[in-house]
């Protein structure tokens, strides 16, 4: 997020950021890839173990007990992506010891100790993990090994330098002597750490680079890993809620008495806006709550619709004389008067909601002196501030337990379903499990925004684009969730990539804030601002090849000139697509190209559309250079998986509001896609030794315009809104 | 109501109204976590069990239409030759990412296993369609079920 903004300027000459939380970043980074100061990130607790202990924890991320047994307690959560993983790779390689010998941890509420160097607290969003993490972690495990290299070393009276460690050992060559960590720890908690300790060339990695067994998976095929809505509390009891369904409406009333017959009911709790069913079990919850009577306030939005919404954006988009500006370049009005030829179009994404497969959940107990909360965050320590602000404790009176989570995307960056839950608890005596139901989660959700978009540019007698022009009209993402960095009305998210990662001579964009109703809600979506720009850009691309008369991989290798690694992922995906070679009738290939979030992407998707206009992708080949690897087959899945969540969105997702209420509420009507509809996947990569870039949500980013484009040249008709409209599509 | 339900080879009685879904009794009464609620209206296949060896969805099975049959869950389908098979292609595919749906797509790739020693592609899309996941493993479940069905 900040840190895409921030790399995604490095690609042009482009005003820089403008923001001060920004530029602050920007330190950061560099700083941290210059390799010595780490900005930003404390690496803690060096030197100050508690002798009492029986363990030697050199910083917050690395325990190790007398029997040698290594617990990693890691900052950034795991939520399918393998970070867990990956942070470990990233500590062992230091370390020296064995994944094998390690025990993972999850990290508890605090943003001092366990904040995201990337962004400035305890956040795991924007795939950012790796790329923040990338130098400290490998710090903290260098520091450690430094210390237990040391304590041998004093021990034998020998040379730190003609010792060696690994695999959890330190041993001196020259004596034959050995000591397991386990040995060490005691005199090692007693030594001063270094301020700093040289990393390992990478030559010398023996795990980084390689695809190591994930470390989260073997008790997610059992039954045992446990997911926040498996926190089982002693006498805890479930609920089920009810929000008023009418964005920003309120309880007015509610008949609870045949709720209260329901076998297993325990209590109707309620809220300002819902009601909650708390009960021995889900199914006595929920049958409660289908016996309620309830009637709502529904407020201010009770007419509000979608489509009036996009009308309203569509306006502001042709009426606005000059939005707040972003990446800018040349003279576009005096270019675009120039040109041979001209283009004009509007582009338009829906409102998205994420459906994580874990329904959202949270578990309170609240009691006078303290609560405890288990859930699954993507930022832990906000789930513990609401927790705070809800029940007037101290933030040490509040302990998050977090759990694994059965997915994120986005959705659990907010906390609104912790705050919710704490609620319910102030009022049940005991522990409380809040479960909402997949109805619920759907329709109130807090959703990607819905984007208008109006582009325009021009091309010269050669077929070569002179100007290029792109406005954004959509609500603030950042305004909500960080406000510090939402200056001048300019909203950085809502443009990143907003002009591709292509060479436009005469470029503007600008950014048109535009707010649906207050109640509801738009946060981020896994590839945030890069999915939605992704979509418009390349889509529009696409279009000016067309009309330049050109092949659409050759009209951007035009506009690549002084982008090598775009250029060489964008030729790889063609060469291992057979770009350019027949395909059968009814069908087509599509490519887009992204820069995002340090990573550059390219995909070529086929699909195969049938005479009533409904799309199959069949085959997507991406080439991915996301800097150095640390683990190439997470790396390959999380393609794969990003690929499959925007193919979803690009042929489903749709969120439509009517008479202030959400339209769709179970897979049914928000599909999915699912296995028979699932196109081969084959991802390349591009070894490079450059800084790593994130891998979380450049798939889902890029697989959208290549399967519009695709349909493109299966049908030559254009899409310019999401989902695809199969109805288009018919043959007539 | 008092129920008795015999799951993984063993009964235990409930007491909880008949129209109470298996899901919540598994989960909820009986502690038995690693059934997933999903969609609570079999759209998603994150609580698939087996009943008598098929691949039933546990949200939309009513505890009083069980009777005698025989339940198995995630939590010992791995006692069972394909199941193992399945749980071992699972991990040499590295299929999973957040995991959250794997309990319920394990039961249905054992379930096919079982009626389908050596299963098509065709076969794995009728099996599997019914079971959603949203981190996008299609790719290497597909290649996993067929791994396991090729293993000794």
């Amino acid at each position: 997020m900040i840190l895409d903004r921030l790399m995604s300027r490095e690609k042009s000459a482009a005003t820089p950021a403008q923001s001060g939380l920004s530029r602050r970043a920007m330190l950061q980074v560099s700083a941290a890839a210059g390799g010595g100061l780490l900005l930003g990130f404390m690496l803690p607790g060096f030197g100050s173990v508690d002798a009492a202990e029986t363990a030697f924890t050199p910083n917050a991320f690395i325990q190790i007990d007398r029997q040698g047994l290594v617990t990693l307690t890691l900052p950034q959560v795991e939520m399918g992506q393998g970070i867990y993983t990956a942070q470990s790779v990233l500590l062992a390689e230091e370390l020296e010891v064995d994944l094998s010998q390690v025990r993972l941890a999850h990290a508890p509420a605090d943003d001092k100790l366990y904040g995201n160097p990337a962004i400035g607290f305890q956040v795991t969003g924007g795939s950012t993990s790796i790329r923040g993490f990338w130098e400290p972690m490998r710090q903290a495990g260098a520091a450690a090994r430094h210390l237990l290299i040391a304590a041998a070393a004093a021990q034998w009276q020998v040379e730190a330098a003609s010792c060696q460690a690994k695999a959890g050992e330190v041993s001196h060559a020259a004596s034959g002597r050995k000591l397991g960590y386990g040995a060490l720890v005691d005199a090692a908690a007693k030594l001063t750490a270094p301020d700093k300790v040289d990393l390992k060339d990478p030559k010398d990695f023996t795990l980084i680079g390689t695809s190591p067994k994930r470390l989260d998976t073997p008790d997610k095929v059992n039954g045992k890993a446990k997911f926040g809505i498996d926190a089982r509390p002693p006498n805890m009891k479930v609920a089920t809620v009810a929000a008023c369904p009418v964005f920003g409406g309120k309880l007015a009333s509610v008949d609870d008495s045949k709720a209260k017959a329901v076998k297993g009911v325990r209590q109707i709790v309620k809220l300002d806006d819902a009601v909650a069913v708390v009960a021995d079990h889900m199914g006595a919850a929920k049958k409660g709550l289908e016996a309620l009577d309830i009637k709502w306030d529904e407020g201010a939005n009770a007419k509000f619709s979608s489509a009036d919404l996009f009308a309203a954006m569509a306006q502001a988009a042709d009426a606005s004389k000059e939005g707040v500006p972003g990446e800018h370049a040349g003279d576009v009005d005096k270019a675009m008067a120039g040109a041979a030829q001209k283009l004009e179009a509007a582009y338009q994404v829906p409102f998205l909601a994420h459906t994580t497969m874990e329904p959202l959940n949270c578990t309170v107990h609240v009691r006078a002196d303290g609560c405890d909360v288990w859930t699954g965050s993507q930022v832990v320590s906000r789930a513990q501030a609401a927790a705070v602000e809800v029940t007037g404790l101290k933030p040490d009176q509040v302990k998050v337990h977090n759990q694994y989570l059965g997915g994120g995307f986005g959705r659990r960056l907010e906390v609104d379903y912790v705050t919710q839950a704490v609620k319910i608890a102030k009022q049940v005596e005991g522990p409380v499990k809040v479960i909402w139901t997949r109805e619920e989660d759907i329709q109130h959700d807090i959703y990607r925004p819905a984007y208008h978009d109006k582009l325009e540019a021009g091309l010269d007698q050669n077929g070569a684009p002179v100007a290029f022009r792109h406005r954004v009209v959509g609500s603030s993402i950042v305004a909500r969730w960080l406000p510090p960095a939402f200056k001048n009305g300019f909203d950085f998210d809502a443009v990143d990539g907003a002009a591709g990662p292509y060479d436009f001579a005469n470029l503007h964009v600008d950014y048109v804030r535009h707010e649906p109703p207050s109640g509801l809600s738009t946060g981020w979506w896994r590839g945030v601002g890069v999915t939605h720009n992704a979509f418009v850009v390349e889509g529009f691309v696409d279009e000016l090849a067309a009309l330049a008369k050109k092949d659409p991989v050759e009209f951007r290798r035009g506009l690549l000139g002084k982008q090598p690694r775009a250029k060489a992922v964008l030729d790889l995906a063609a060469e291992k697509a057979g770009w350019g070679s027949a395909m059968p009738a009814g069908s087509g290939r599509g490519v887009s190209l992204i820069f995002g979030f340090g990573t550059y992407v390219a995909q070529v998707a086929e699909v195969a559309i049938d005479k009533d206009g409904q799309v199959k992708v069949t085959r997507v080949v991406c080439a991915v250079d996301c800097g150095h690897q640390v683990t190439p087959d997470i790396i390959k899945a999380q393609i794969e998986g990003g690929t499959i969540y925007g193919i979803t969105a690009a042929l489903y997702g749709e969120i439509t509001v009517k008479d202030g209420r959400v339209e769709q509420s179970n897979f049914d009507t928000y599909q999915a896609l699912r296995i028979n509809e699932a196109p081969v996947i084959e991802v390349h990569l591009v070894d490079s030794s450059e800084a790593p870039g994130g891998i979380g949500e450049p798939g889902t980013a890029t697989i959208a315009p290549a399967v519009v484009n695709a349909i493109f040249a299966a049908t030559g008709k254009r899409l310019r809104k999401l989902p695809v409209d199969a109805g288009a599509l018919k043959s007539s | 109501m008092s129920f008795t339900i015999k799951v993984n080879g063993q009964d235990h009685a409930v007491d909880v109204d008949g129209d109470t879904p298996l899901l919540w009794v598994l989960r909820d009464v009986l502690g038995m976590t690693g059934t997933k609620f999903g969609c609570g209206q079999a759209l998603c296949g994150a609580c698939t069990v087996h009943i008598d060896g098929a691949a039933t969805r546990s949200c939309a099975t009513t505890v009083d239409s069980i009777g005698t049959s025989a339940i198995t869950t995630i939590e010992a389908i791995g006692d069972t030759p394909n199941g193992k098979k399945i749980q071992q292609a699972w991990l040499d595919s590295e299929v999973v990412q957040c995991g959250y749906c794997q309990s319920g797509q394990i039961m249905s790739a054992t379930a096919l296993l079982d009626s389908k020693a050596q299963p098509t592609d065709a076969d794995i899309d009728d099996a599997m369609s019914g079971n959603i996941c949203r981190c996008g493993t299609y790719v290497r479940i597909r290649a996993a079920i067929k791994q396991a069905a090729s293993a000794k």
